[in-house]
């Protein structure tokens, strides 16, 4: 249970990040996951990322809803506060928490089950509004809490523990994303770290909803023979279309890369990710051909990985309605009161 | 008995053809003059071609609940003609559209029919069709000035402030007003035996409803996130947050908005986006009415059990599931007193008219935060949605907000360890922090069992403790909440009258018009949830206890038997659940009832 601590002696080598913190200091309590769940991959990976982007971990909120995928926001930044809320309900509360405290890093994690099934709606709202954060699935289509019931994104044919084989279409979230306007869209597997950390990094700096699909398979009751959300499967045929790496504005660093096959977009704090094409025909700021490729990769079987879209220009919920830069969760009642004189004023027109 | 300035007219049209302002016209002319008035609008869940009634009662004792009677009926709608006709009191008025023939629909010799040509005389007078329909509406209004010797300049005053916008409009306006006047005066004795003279009885008043005065609450309070879905009857309270925000929350330089409204994708989201914004430190808030509560009650229990602040206004209407949704009832006590799984209970206040909805705003508010608890205001579409005549809203700029056990950086620093759920006050309230804030008040906020240091856990004793603790918190709250109104008649009367809400006004009345007839009860009005001690008392003193409310299963009487110690065999029901606003003849009737009776031997 979460309180098992973990020895905090941190050893004099331990590297230390720009604001003198090194990686334990973003760590959380222990996993109670199964040993073996690609959702520890996908935190430890969050905390090499706010480690190496040197975010306070008390200007971050972790939100989530219920399952699996939902725990872990306490496994990592002990420092951070915290919201595990109800199943599917992540995005309101975070849409909420944003509204008042805009100044905030909002990280959300859910699982194919919170995101898909009984959440499908909330997602869907809070790509609409643009809301700036950091959404990440963590994918294994199966309920793991209950016991391995397929989820919404298993695929067609996969199959149970037991042999029984799933007769419904999966959900995409990148393709949900994709159709529903998401302005950043990445996937990942959670056993590739080189590729994971770089796109968390540029989804926490994106300004706006950055989704972020993350196979995550379930050891316990998703990784056999027949399953499509297996280690084995995802690896044998994970595609990654686009490698990106992040560059913060502080560190502005030549990549090795050959012209013509990198491309750079800028985010709205300086940074920026290059994206380096493995497939030629990709445009990553095309969402319709992003789409069809992704489509025909499907087609393939293949699981296209790597940051898939972003369009780093649409602005998140406060631009688009105009609220004040102070966060409204920090302003003093005398900013906020009109005052006696102005109530009598404005009760004229009741008279 | 004299009609001057006691009685009551009742408009009946078809929706959808601008009768709604017309009426607010009539309505708004007479409260000016200087008489009391009570207005109900009594409309259909429709857009254009359905009943709609609007009743005005004007009374010079200012009493502020519907009388139950009609002496003056503008009938306009051919669909309830008879009907309206049927609820005319003797000897009263009945005034129609004489450009059709109805001579043979008017069965009644006890009724004074008055028939005005007004479609005749628009069609004649107005080339455009939309404006024949609403030209109608203004020229039995003047028929009316003429009929009840209404003040015209106050009339015009009116046309001319609801036209600012769109002057060439008052012309057009005027003119039908006349057509209806010169008609009424060359035909008929004016005025009527009903009829308006100016009194000076509303001065200080203005005329308001629950839905505006909830919203200009929330505006002084402080709260700057409101996220709601659209529903009747709660609809307006957000539109008017909007306005009020509008004028006074942008800054005139940079245009920056020191509020944020998100229109919710349904109830789910909208509560959820509350309990987010309150979470992070800002004073939230959601409206909505029975429907969205239902849909809202996972996330009560959530902000309930985790404390997280929520202000949410139920503008009830009638049910049970969609119900009559423009119809008024108060159905969703239970629900409220109880909402979610589990063993939960949440705070509720209960207002009586829109000055209360201004206050209890406020109040919520400070009471959300003090007890880090959600706070219900249990309004309805009776307070929410009609003008009440109440006096003018006060504001005392000393205020400031309570916003509870909240640990600043400053707090922090002089503590050893922050622990979000440890009673160090032993109240029951725990102290809270919000995020960006030092990192030694980080917690975790969850819904599943926790301890008292909020980490998980699914030890019995520490679930239990925690649980039990917030018992604690609901005692404290019994102490927090507002007083019940208590009038005792001083006729050390053992019979007793308890209700809330939106019944207060016809119970008052009641209660006079009793206490003429030699039977006196006193009277409490509850005005929140816990009850406290000043409930208990006063239950405990009486002897017979009548519980009037508006709704079929006898809510209050039973949460009062829940939750106080009154004895089952002393509390009665008059129950009135037909959605239209409660009448003080209703109590009345239910009252002598109950005593003819002989229960009382």
């Amino acid at each position: 249970m979460s309180f098992i601590s973990k020895p905090t002696i941190i050893h004099k080598s331990q590297k230390r990040n720009g604001l003198g913190l090194t990686v334990r200091d973003y760590e959380g309590v222990s996993s109670t996951l199964c040993a073996g769940c690609g959702h520890d991959s996908v935190t430890a990976a969050l905390v090499q990322s706010f480690w190496e982007l040197d975010i306070p971990a008390q200007q971050v909120a972790k939100m989530s809803g219920i399952g699996c995928s939902s725990k872990t926001t306490s496994y990592f930044l002990s420092a951070a506060h915290g919201v595990n809320s109800v199943h599917g309900r992540m995005p309101s509360v975070t849409t909420g928490a944003n509204a008042a405290r805009r100044d905030l890093t909002f990280i959300g994690i859910s699982g194919d089950g919170d995101s898909l099934s009984i959440g499908l709606g909330q997602f869907a709202h809070a790509i609409r509004r643009n809301l700036d954060m950091l959404y990440v699935i963590e994918n294994n289509g199966v309920y793991g809490l209950t016991k391995g019931q397929f989820s919404a994104s298993a695929d067609l044919g996969s199959q149970t523990k037991k042999g029984e084989a799933n007769l419904q279409p999966p959900i995409d979230p990148v393709k949900a994303g994709l159709a529903m306007g998401a302005s950043f869209i990445g996937r990942a597997f959670s056993g590739d770290k080189n590729q994971l950390v770089p796109l968390i990094k540029a989804g926490l700096r994106h300004k706006g909803f950055a989704l972020l699909d993350v196979l995550s398979p379930c050891v316990t009751f998703n990784d056999h023979e027949n399953s499509t959300k297996s280690y084995a499967h995802t690896r044998e045929f994970y595609h990654p279309a686009i490698h990106t790496d992040f560059v913060p504005p502080s560190k502005e660093i030549l990549v090795d890369y050959e012209q013509g096959e990198v491309m750079e977009v800028k985010l709205h704090d300086g940074s920026s990710v290059r994206l380096r094409k493995v497939a030629r025909d990709y445009d990553p700021t095309d969402r319709g051909s992003a789409f069809s490729y992704l489509m025909d990769a499907r087609k393939r079987g293949e699981i296209v990985t790597g940051l898939l879209y972003i369009d780093p220009k649409g602005g998140d919920m406060h631009k688009r309605s105009g609220t004040a830069q102070k966060p409204l969760g920090r302003m003093d009642h005398a900013e906020l009161c009109p005052g006696s004189a102005t109530l009598k004023e404005l009760q004229k027109a009741y008279r | 008995m004299s009609q001057i300035n006691d009685f009551v007219i009742k408009l009946a049209n078809v929706n959808g053809t601008g009768s709604a302002s017309a009426n607010g016209l009539v309505m708004k002319t007479i409260f000016r003059m200087g008489v009391p008035v009570v207005g109900k609008n009594i409309f259909p869940s429709n857009i254009q071609g359905l009943p709609t009634w609007f009743e005005i009662r004007l009374s010079r004792q200012g009493y502020l609940a519907r009388s139950g009677e009609v002496d003056v009926m503008v009938a306009m709608n051919a669909q309830t003609f008879e009907r309206d006709l049927n609820e005319v009191s003797p000897g009263g008025v009945l005034i129609y559209d004489s450009t059709w023939p109805r001579e043979r629909d008017i069965t009644r010799t006890d009724v004074t029919v008055l028939g005005i040509p007004l479609a005749r005389m628009c069609n004649e007078t107005f080339a455009n069709p939309r404006s024949r329909i609403l030209m109608k509406n203004m020229a039995y209004v003047g028929a009316l000035v003429a009929l009840l010797d209404l003040d015209m300049s106050i009339l015009h005053g009116l046309i001319e402030e609801q036209f600012a916008t769109k002057k060439k409009l008052i012309g057009a306006n005027v003119q039908a007003v006349e057509l209806g006047l010169d008609y009424a005066r060359k035909n008929f004795k004016c005025p009527l035996a009903s009829r308006v003279e100016p009194m000076d009885k509303t001065a200080g008043h203005i005329m308001i409803d629950g839905n505006t005065a909830a919203a200009l609450g929330c505006v002084y309070a402080g709260a700057t996130v409101g996220a709601w879905y659209p529903i009747t009857p709660s609809t307006s309270l957000m539109d008017a947050f909007r306005s009020f925000a509008e004028l006074t929350r942008i800054d005139p330089e940079t245009g920056e908005k020191n509020f944020c409204i998100i229109q919710a994708e349904d109830e789910l989201a909208a509560v959820g986006m509350a309990i987010g914004a309150n979470w992070a430190g800002a004073r939230s808030f959601t409206p909505t009415s029975g429907p969205g509560v239902s849909l809202m009650s996972e996330f009560l229990g959530f902000a309930y059990y985790a404390e997280i602040p929520l202000v949410l206004f139920n503008i009830q209407r009638a049910g049970p599931s969609t119900g009559m949704p423009t119809r008024t009832q108060q159905s969703d006590l239970t629900l409220c007193a109880y909402a979610s799984h589990g063993d939960t209970r949440h705070v509720l206040l209960i207002p009586d008219d829109p000055g209360e909805c201004f206050d209890m705003a406020v109040q919520a508010f400070d009471l959300s935060d003090r007890l880090q608890t959600p706070v219900m205001v249990l309004s309805d579409l009776d307070i929410g949605m009609n003008d009440w005549m109440v006096p003018e809203l006060s504001w005392d700029d000393n205020y400031r907000p309570d916003r509870g056990k909240v640990l600043d950086d400053e707090g922090l620093a002089k503590m050893d360890k922050f622990y979000r759920y440890l009673d160090s006050d032993k109240d029951g309230i725990t102290y809270r922090t919000y995020p960006g804030g030092d990192p030694k008040g980080a917690y975790f906020v969850r819904g599943s069992s926790h301890n008292k240091y909020g980490a998980y856990t699914e030890s019995s004793a520490e679930y239990q403790e925690v649980l039990d603790r917030l018992l604690l918190k609901w005692d404290t709250a019994k102490t927090l909440v507002p007083d019940p109104v208590i009038r005792i008649s001083g006729e050390s009367s053992t019979v007793a009258i308890v209700t809330m809400g939106s019944c207060a006004a016809a119970c008052r009345e009641a209660n006079h018009k009793l206490a003429a007839k030699g039977i006196h009860l006193d009277y409490m009005r509850v005005r929140a949830f816990p009850f406290n001690e000043m409930v208990e008392e006063f239950l405990e003193k009486h002897d017979h206890i009548i519980v009037v409310e508006q709704n079929r299963d006898a809510q209050l009487r039973s949460l009062l038997l829940t939750e106080t110690r009154v004895a089952k065999n002393k509390l009665h029901s008059i129950l009135h659940y037909d959605g239209q606003p409660l009448d003080y003849r209703s109590v009345v009737t239910g009252v002598e009832k109950f005593l003819s009776q002989g229960e009382l031997a």
